[in-house]
């Protein structure tokens, strides 16, 4: 894992103290609250409902012990004894008091840790895959990229008022766990013909009111020009991007309106120019970074065999574990999606738990996921067992992950001041309700995400089903959507038709999985379903039309 | 006030200047539009909106002594990147800052080349002091010279 030198500790402590100073002079009435908010929200603090909300960053997703064990205090200390980990890999605290903020960051800067650029229309915390260092599947580790990204992104002086958002996501493998097309830059780490590692762009995704899937800019970036080209996105971005209409205003609008093609010249244009300026970080700052990054120890000839005589653990252990490319090693993924609970939520008890975990059983490391889980990423298959009792006991050890239960929801009207409607309350009633009927397994892969308005935190057009709260004459109703997916093989969902009160909409789901489980063909999932059936049938049994 | 628009009363005066980072005479020439500079031959001094080009400029920066660059409002960072593309053109002269300008904005201004500050209302020359000296190190780089810790860390090690 990486690990701050003197350098990168003395930024998070100037941030801090002067974070402590921006609140100072906020509290001391020399700044207006028209003129805090932006700086406050450069710092992850948002002022909601009841309270202020704070995001910490968690740089590609992961942590340390340590790290959990200080979330797990902030929890206790700051808030009311859980946090929420966010489908950008990030954690928030829902009932911050302002006064307290800054000592807040000063005791998470003991453990390397932050809130710089978690919100803002700057370029925020860079997301990455939460099996990156431990997938089979991937071609490098993504991290050591991300962390120079990071390093580069961190109070960037041309790029801190930007039209809106900007959001960076960087994976190294074919599989996408990490929505990387659905971000303002989605970057792939790939191999050339010639066999030289570099960097895909992929510019212009994002989700909100107008979603879109980010369109291939470049095919290959040099790893020794990779900020030089990220730089030039960035300024024909800034320098174009439009101001006159927030909803307009992030990049997918630009690279829409422009054309990809001449979005890319003008990107290649900058680059070029970029490329004379030498704004490269030296190639020897990648190779310093790498090693942090390097295989733990991992021990060779241990069992891979699993002993499933226990049909609860075994049913965890099909659900809830990745191949790894270590021998006898798996990823464990926590769920946060208790039947009943709050998608994303943890408490302090079960955060230091996850800590504790983690450095028993998975070298110090743990992950957060876009689906608001947690990974232990190298766990001893030989290990699984005592770890799920564990996790069992302290009600972490849900078996649903990728199915029905393991619902992305945004915070919706229950902390939201921009929410149509509730999304907590009715991914809670829906896991219970397929919990209760035993269609979960059966089911199988089937992606439900709920956002409680048209901003879209809860990724419902990303969705094998998707729920969006809107808002109709001041009652709350809900639009089903069906056939997104956030994947490689990433697609937009799409509405259903007309919408539905609370209690439709949890039928509604149940009807079009009715439909999935009566037309599915051998070893289809729920969107390869409805791919290939379309709409109709679906629309039919909902509407009767 | 500094923003009073008028035919002959354009742009900010070396009065308005809170703080300035250059040893030379503060130019008193009159600033005009990026349109009209580039119709008049003789202009020394410009003013450029946040849609104005600043590539534009490039081809006349010998003649320029005075650049100033407005933000009516301060979360606008369009002026970030035209003060940046003026410097890496190789414009030396002053580069102003004016308008919608806070304290924690100046360190970022001064990194993308500004050297003079015209903000609305006067700041708080404490803050301000404190703002631009904040940042003993920085990561990346801009318009300024400061080396980015990136290279730092291996600046001092071996001979290569
Ligand atoms: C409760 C306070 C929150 C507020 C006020 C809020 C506000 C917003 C707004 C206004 C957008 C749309 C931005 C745009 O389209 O340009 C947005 C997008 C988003 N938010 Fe939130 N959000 C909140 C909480 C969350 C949480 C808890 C998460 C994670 C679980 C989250 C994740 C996201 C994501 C992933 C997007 C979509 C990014 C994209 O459009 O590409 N937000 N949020
Ligand atoms: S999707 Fe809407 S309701 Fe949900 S958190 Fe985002 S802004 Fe709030």
């Amino acid at each position: 894992m990486y690990k701050y030198d003197n350098y990168d500790q003395a930024m998070v402590e100037t941030r801090v103290a002067e974070f402590r100073d921006q609140t100072r002079r906020r509290l001391e009435g020399k700044l207006s609250e028209e003129q805090f908010r932006p700086l406050r929200l450069m710092n992850g603090l948002y002022l909601q409902l009841h309270a202020y909300m704070l995001r910490v960053a968690i740089p590609y997703g992961t942590l340390n012990s340590a790290q959990m064990h200080a979330l797990a205090d902030t929890a206790e200390k700051y808030d009311r004894g859980y946090g929420h980990f966010t489908t950008r890999q990030n954690i928030q605290y829902n009932w911050i008091k302002l006064e307290e903020a800054p000592d807040l960051l000063a005791d998470l800067a003991e453990v390397e840790m932050h809130a710089i650029q978690t919100s803002g229309n700057c370029i925020r915390n860079i997301s990455s895959d939460h099996f990156a260092g431990a997938a089979e599947d991937e071609l490098i580790d993504p991290r050591p990229y991300a962390e120079l990204l990071r390093q580069w992104s961190s109070f960037h002086p041309e790029f801190s008022f930007l039209p809106r958002k900007f959001k960076i996501a960087v994976i190294a493998s074919e599989t996408d766990r990490a929505a990387m097309k659905l971000h303002d830059i989605g970057i792939q780490i790939v191999k050339s013909d010639s066999g030289e590692i570099g960097a895909r762009f992929y510019v212009g995704g994002g989700m909100g009111r107008t979603p879109m899937i980010a369109p291939p800019i470049r095919d290959f970036v040099p790893l020794d020009q990779l900020i030089s080209y990220s730089e030039a996105c960035l300024r024909v971005y800034n320098r174009y991007g439009r101001r006159d209409n927030k909803y307009k205003a992030r990049i997918k609008i630009l690279v829409h309106e422009l054309g990809a093609d001449e979005y890319k010249r003008q990107v290649e244009e900058e680059f070029a120019h970029m490329l004379e300026q030498g704004v490269e970080p030296p190639l020897a700052e990648l190779e310093r970074i790498k090693p942090y990054f390097a295989d733990p120890s991992f021990e060779t000839g241990l069992p891979t065999e699993i002993d499933r005589s226990d049909p609860d653990f075994a049913l965890w252990v099909d659900t809830n574990t990745n191949p790894h490319k270590a021998p006898g090693y798996v990823s464990a993924v926590i769920s946060l999606k208790p039947v009943g609970g709050i998608p994303g939520d943890a408490s302090t008890e079960q955060m230091h738990l996850m800590a504790e975990l983690s450095k028993e059983y998975s070298f110090d490391e743990s992950r957060v996921t876009h689906t608001q889980n947690i990974v232990l990423p190298h766990v001893k298959i030989a290990d699984l067992y005592a770890l799920w009792t564990k996790l069992d006991a302290a009600g972490l050890g849900s078996p649903n992950l990728d199915t029905i239960e393991d619902i992305i929801a945004c915070p919706g009207l229950d902390y939201c001041s921009l929410a149509n409607a509730r999304s907590i309350p009715l991914a809670q009633q829906i896991s219970k309700r397929f919990a209760a009927s035993g269609k979960t397994k059966e089911l199988g892969e089937l992606k439900l995400k709920i956002s409680g308005c048209i901003n879209a935190c809860g990724h419902h057009h990303a969705g094998h089903i998707g729920i969006l709260g809107v808002d109709k004459k001041g009652v709350e109703n809900y639009q089903l959507l069906l056939g997104g997916s956030e994947a490689q093989d990433t697609s937009l969902a799409k509405i259903t038709g007309r919408g539905f009160d609370e209690a439709g909409i949890i039928s509604a789901v149940e009807t079009v999985t009715d439909i999935y489980l009566d037309k599915r063909e051998e070893g289809e999932r729920f969107l390869d379903t409805y791919r290939r059936i379309g709409m109709d049938p679906f629309k039919e049994a909902l509407y009767g039309e | 006030m500094a923003n009073d628009v008028s035919e002959t009363d354009f742009g900010t005066s070396p009065d308005d200047v809170q703080f300035r980072f250059r040893d030379d005479e503060v130019a008193d020439h009159a600033q005009v539009t990026v349109d009209s500079f580039l119709e008049q031959s003789n202009a020394a001094a410009v003013r450029i909106e946040p849609g104005d080009d600043a590539r534009a400029l490039v081809p006349h920066l010998e003649r320029l002594r005075l650049v100033e660059v407005n933000f009516p409002a301060f979360g606008d960072g369009r002026g970030y990147s035209s003060a940046r593309v003026l410097r890496e053109a190789g414009y030396e002269g002053e580069l102003r800052a004016v308008g919608d300008i806070g304290i924690d904005q100046l360190a970022y201004l001064r990194r993308c080349g500004f050297d003079a500050f015209a903000p609305d209302s006067k700041l708080d020359e404490a803050d301000a002091e404190t703002a631009f000296a904040r940042w003993e190190n920085v990561y990346q780089h801009a318009a300024d010279t400061r080396q980015p810790i990136p290279e730092r860390r291996h600046a001092s090690v071996g001979h290569e």
